[in-house]
């Protein structure tokens, strides 16, 4: 279980996140949706301790993200920021690889390279394992990165707009992947998402930011309603039944 | 592969001692025997040839060795902790740091040992690179190349400084003998401190796996529980004593840890590990060819090394550019 205590942190003046008290259970998808700037990339990037919290407690599995030492913490959460640009040349196991860092320290051993390439062949990168990064395709590079951060084994996965710039047919496969990531891999999968149908379909719990604050927290039948979405996103969202589920309509 | 699975095994172990390496290792070691072996005196003939041998060919080739590898190093390193292709001791204004320091123990103390020297070329060295990485960190430039530009405009201040108080002191000539990088005064009796760069060589090879995590960023080092802030701490000194050292005992040394890293990563990638074998073969390779030209151009006089090194630098630095273009 994730849990977020009083969690508050300030930028220049008006913009303030917090205080924010949330609770996401073990296992299972769970979407942050929100309007632009309601701070659901600085809530997973401070669960992942990236960002330094100004109040407040974050527990993971009840570690203190903030006392934890980073390196222990390392194998219990793994996080993945939306950019990612990387000017060093690696190939896509030798990235993946690296997500052995917390267990190897670097040196790999036999069961390292063998979770390494389950991992790849987990995101269908076997026939890419030996590719430089820098010669694949967008959604190719987002799924060697899903890769790394799933070779890290750890029972929290924390992703950032993993969908940014993938198309609908990688955006798809990418939700299936991290569907059986939570599935048959049993772990407990936060997603930053920008689709709100995305996270109707594919999420098992949704969480809705708005202004700094959590607005919503649910499950996507009780959050995939007009009324819901029309307050969190401030523009008028009417919900109609589509074929597989519940879908929104803002345009 | 005789498994059933079809697992590459591990890739990186065992690698360090390829057939092509071996090649490269005999190449750089024939240069090394050459640049032995070159020289106006005749070591072969004259009665006290093996004596002179001893005191310049033997200390000189082995700085080469020594400095070589260093500033090649030194360059990977720095290029992983920046994200950035393009910056090197000389790009960043570490070299002047290391001068500026050598300058101020040499007016402080006068007659200060090489030792001496050494410590206040580190301490400035270190000082300034982390100046230039607290100052990148600030500021998060995106542009790959305005960050080697703002390392060569802090060099410039800096080695103005150093100029301005060289004419002050009546230390100018000093300051110029040691801008032009070179082995010629490389002698017995002055060179062995450079050794420490070896041991600063050890440490980076341990730490390897370490630098390349950081090379990703500071996020993705944070995700696997990397401090990132030790590495780049760790880096800098490393650098700083690398840089710093060689500077002493042989001046600056433009463009090396620039073009080697360069070039190993476009054949080979970027895991550190196994490429820097290659990078200090090819600084050594480099370093070398460079001092026998300029042994040879105007025999039986020298020119410094690091004219032409300078040289075949700028061009290279130019190719790296437009291929940087090209390539987007």
């Amino acid at each position: 279980m994730i849990t977020l205590s009083g969690v508050r942190k300030e930028y220049s003046g008006e913009v303030a996140i917090g205080p924010v008290d949330l609770r996401i259970p073990r296992g299972g998808v769970t979407a942050l949706v929100g309007p632009n700037g309601a701070g659901k990339s600085t809530l997973l990037t401070m669960t992942g301790r990236l960002l330094g919290l100004d109040a407040g407690v974050i527990e993971i599995a009840g570690h203190d993200v903030a006392r934890t030492p980073s390196k222990d913490l390392a194998k219990v959460v793994s996080v993945l920021r939306q950019e990612n640009h990387f000017v060093t040349r690696l190939t896509v196991r030798q990235l993946v690889a690296f997500g052995r860092f917390p267990h190897s320290r670097g040196r790999l051993t036999a069961a390292d390279e063998e979770v390494v390439s389950r991992a790849i062949d987990f995101l269908d990168l076997g026939g890419l394992e030996n590719r430089y990064l820098d010669q694949l395709s967008g959604g190719q590079r987002q799924r060697a990165y899903v890769a790394m951060v799933l070779s890290q084994e750890t029972e929290y996965v924390l992703l950032d707009e993993p969908l940014n710039n993938l198309d609908m047919r990688h955006s798809a496969q990418m939700m299936r992947h991290l569907r059986r990531v939570a599935e048959e891999l049993e772990r407990t999968v936060v997603v930053v998402l920008h689709d709100i149908n995305f996270a109707g379909h594919y999420a098992d719990r949704i969480c809705a930011v708005k202004d700094g604050a959590v607005v919503e927290f649910g499950t996507p039948e009780e959050i995939m309603t007009g009324e819901v979405l029309t307050r969190v996103f401030e523009t008028p969202v009417t919900v109609v039944d589509g074929p597989r589920g519940p879908l929104a309509v803002y345009y | 592969m005789t498994t059933e699975t079809p697992v590459p095994q591990a890739r990186r172990g065992g690698r360090l001692l390829d057939g092509k390496l071996l090649v490269g290792t005999a190449v750089v070691g024939a240069l090394v025997v050459l640049s032995l072996f070159t020289g106006v005196y005749d070591v072969f003939g004259a009665d006290d040839g093996g004596e002179m041998f001893a005191i310049t060919r033997v200390p000189r080739t082995v700085a080469l060795v020594l400095a070589g590898a260093a500033m090649a190093m030194s360059g990977l390193v720095m290029q992983l902790l920046t994200q950035n292709r393009f910056v090197e001791p000389t790009t960043t204004g570490t070299t002047e740091w290391a001068g500026l320091g050598l300058l101020t123990v040499m007016v402080l103390v006068p007659g200060a040992s090489i030792g001496a020297r050494m410590l206040g070329a580190v301490l400035a060295a270190f000082v300034g690179t982390m100046v230039f990485f607290l100052f990148l960190r600030r500021v998060t430039l995106r542009s790959s190349l305005v960050v080697p530009i703002i390392g060569i405009m802090l060099g410039a201040v800096v080695s103005a400084v150093s100029t301005f108080v060289a004419l002050q002191t009546d230390m100018l000539q000093n300051l110029g003998v040691w801008f032009a990088g070179s082995f010629t005064s490389v002698l017995r009796g002055q060179y062995e401190l450079l050794w420490i760069v070896a041991l600063a060589a050890v440490a980076v090879f341990v730490a390897a796996d370490r630098f390349t995590v950081a090379g990703l960023g500071e996020e993705v080092a944070t995700n696997v529980g990397l401090d990132y802030g030790r590495v780049v701490l760790l880096g800098t000194g490393l650098i700083a004593v690398a840089t710093g050292v060689v500077t002493v005992v042989v001046g600056n040394l433009p463009f090396l840890g620039l073009i080697v890293p360069n070039v190993v990563s476009m054949f080979r990638g970027d895991d550190l590990r196994g490429n820097l074998p290659w990078v200090c073969l090819l600084g050594v390779g480099t370093v070398t060819v460079c001092d026998l030209i300029g042994r040879v151009v105007i025999m039986p006089f020298e020119v410094p090394v690091s004219l032409i090194l300078g040289v075949v630098g700028a061009a290279v630095f130019v190719l790296l550019l437009l291929r940087q273009r090209r390539h987007g």
